[in-house]
């Protein structure tokens, strides 16, 4: 039915931009807040505020309808990825209560050109995907947690971003209506 | 400096590249949207704004060079001043925006001024105005790439962006780059 839809956007953008554009944004951030901490929530805080737009960009571009489960959900992130960043995650390390799973990145446009200092090291340089997966989700009414486990940057073979899921949200109707 | 006894592979072991990747519009509109909130927040005016957007343009440019040059000239560098604009206009717009520039014109009244004209920046797309801040143009951002790039190519200059005919980034070079730029057409 709505099969017509799933024309990917065309207009693309090199991606050493957004490369450099975030990497010059969170090197102005650090040297904005002292703190690594207050620097790798403030990316996810900014990853969420993309998040509750992007999703929306996504569902007029692919039209797809509710997801069934988890695992759907995961398989449309899985499309969300390419279709934005370009890369393809591997989805896996699947929990034993199916409410866990992790997405594998081998390759991470944001991260191309960039080698994080000693001093560094507990920043959280990806904590934005997270952001954007949390925000993404949150506006479909799933409630979820999302934390990287593993990091190119800190010399790990891939990049791996958890994610878990909390509770399903309801609508909260106005006060003052049934 | 630190390598002793470490023996991590630094990121400049390895092979440059080739720059083919590509990523949705959408992406990068809302990564510079939150840039530009991120600046917002941390300004109280309109100028402060955008030097802000400047600085972090000028972060992107410095970084940009050796990367394009690279790949692009081979190596090369420019010495002729109309040469490196004419690089900027086609070459780094085609790489960085998809597309060339629209015009690069040089200014009748002051000779070390140059205008490079753009309709609708890339980066203004998804932006709006709002009335009271009307003097904002968020292509500030573009502005302190070039300045960046132009600068670290040896030809300093100032790079400002204004409304005008669509975009116009107001080039103006330091007279030292204008008149090493005519002795050398002399030779």
């Amino acid at each position: 039915m709505s099969r017509a839809s799933t024309r990917f956007d065309t207009k693309k953008v090199n991606s050493e931009l957004v490369t450099l554009t975030y990497g010059a944004l969170v090197a102005q951030m650090i040297k904005d807040l002292d703190n690594t901490e207050d620097v790798s929530k403030q990316l996810e805080r900014l990853g969420y505020n993309m998040g509750i737009r992007l999703i929306e960009d996504f569902l007029a571009k692919t039209g797809t309808g509710r997801c069934l489960d988890l695992k759907d959900t995961a398989d449309k992130i899985q499309s969300a990825f390419r279709m934005y960043l370009g890369v393809q995650p591997n989805v896996a390390n699947w929990s034993a209560a199916g409410d866990e799973f992790s997405f594998i990145l081998d390759s991470n446009p944001l991260t191309d050109l960039v080698e994080l200092p000693d001093e560094l090291k507990n920043l959280k340089y990806c904590n934005i995907i997270c952001g954007v997966i949390r925000g993404a989700l949150e506006m479909v009414q799933l409630d979820v947690q999302s934390w990287i486990v593993q990091d190119q940057l800190k010399g790990d073979q891939n990049t791996e971003v958890r994610v878990k899921f909390i509770r399903r949200l309801e609508d909260a109707m106005p006060a003052g209506e049934d | 400096m630190s390598l002793t006894g470490r023996n991590k592979t630094s990121i400049l072991d390895k092979p440059l590249s080739r720059g083919k990747g590509e990523v949705s519009l959408s992406c990068f509109a809302l990564l510079f949207s939150e840039v530009v909130q991120y600046c917002q927040n941390r300004s109280h005016t309109v100028p402060e704004l955008q030097n802000r957007l400047h600085e972090l343009g000028r972060k992107v440019g410095v970084k940009i060079i050796d990367l394009y040059f690279l790949r692009e000239r081979n190596g090369k560098r420019e010495i002729k001043l109309l040469n490196i604009l004419l690089f900027v206009k086609s070459t780094l717009w085609k790489v960085l925006f998809g597309r060339e520039a629209d015009k690069l014109e040089h200014s009748n009244d002051d000779e070390n001024t140059y205008y490079l004209m753009e309709k609708e920046p890339l980066v203004n797309r998804f932006i709006s105005v709002p009335r009271d801040k009307s003097s904002l143009n968020c292509a500030v951002f573009v502005a302190g790439i070039i300045e960046a790039v132009l600068t670290g190519t040896g030809f300093t200059a100032k790079v400002t962006a204004h409304w005008h005919k669509g975009t116009t980034y107001m080039v103006k070079f330091d007279d030292t780059v204008v008149t090493r730029d005519k002795q050398l057409e002399e030779r």
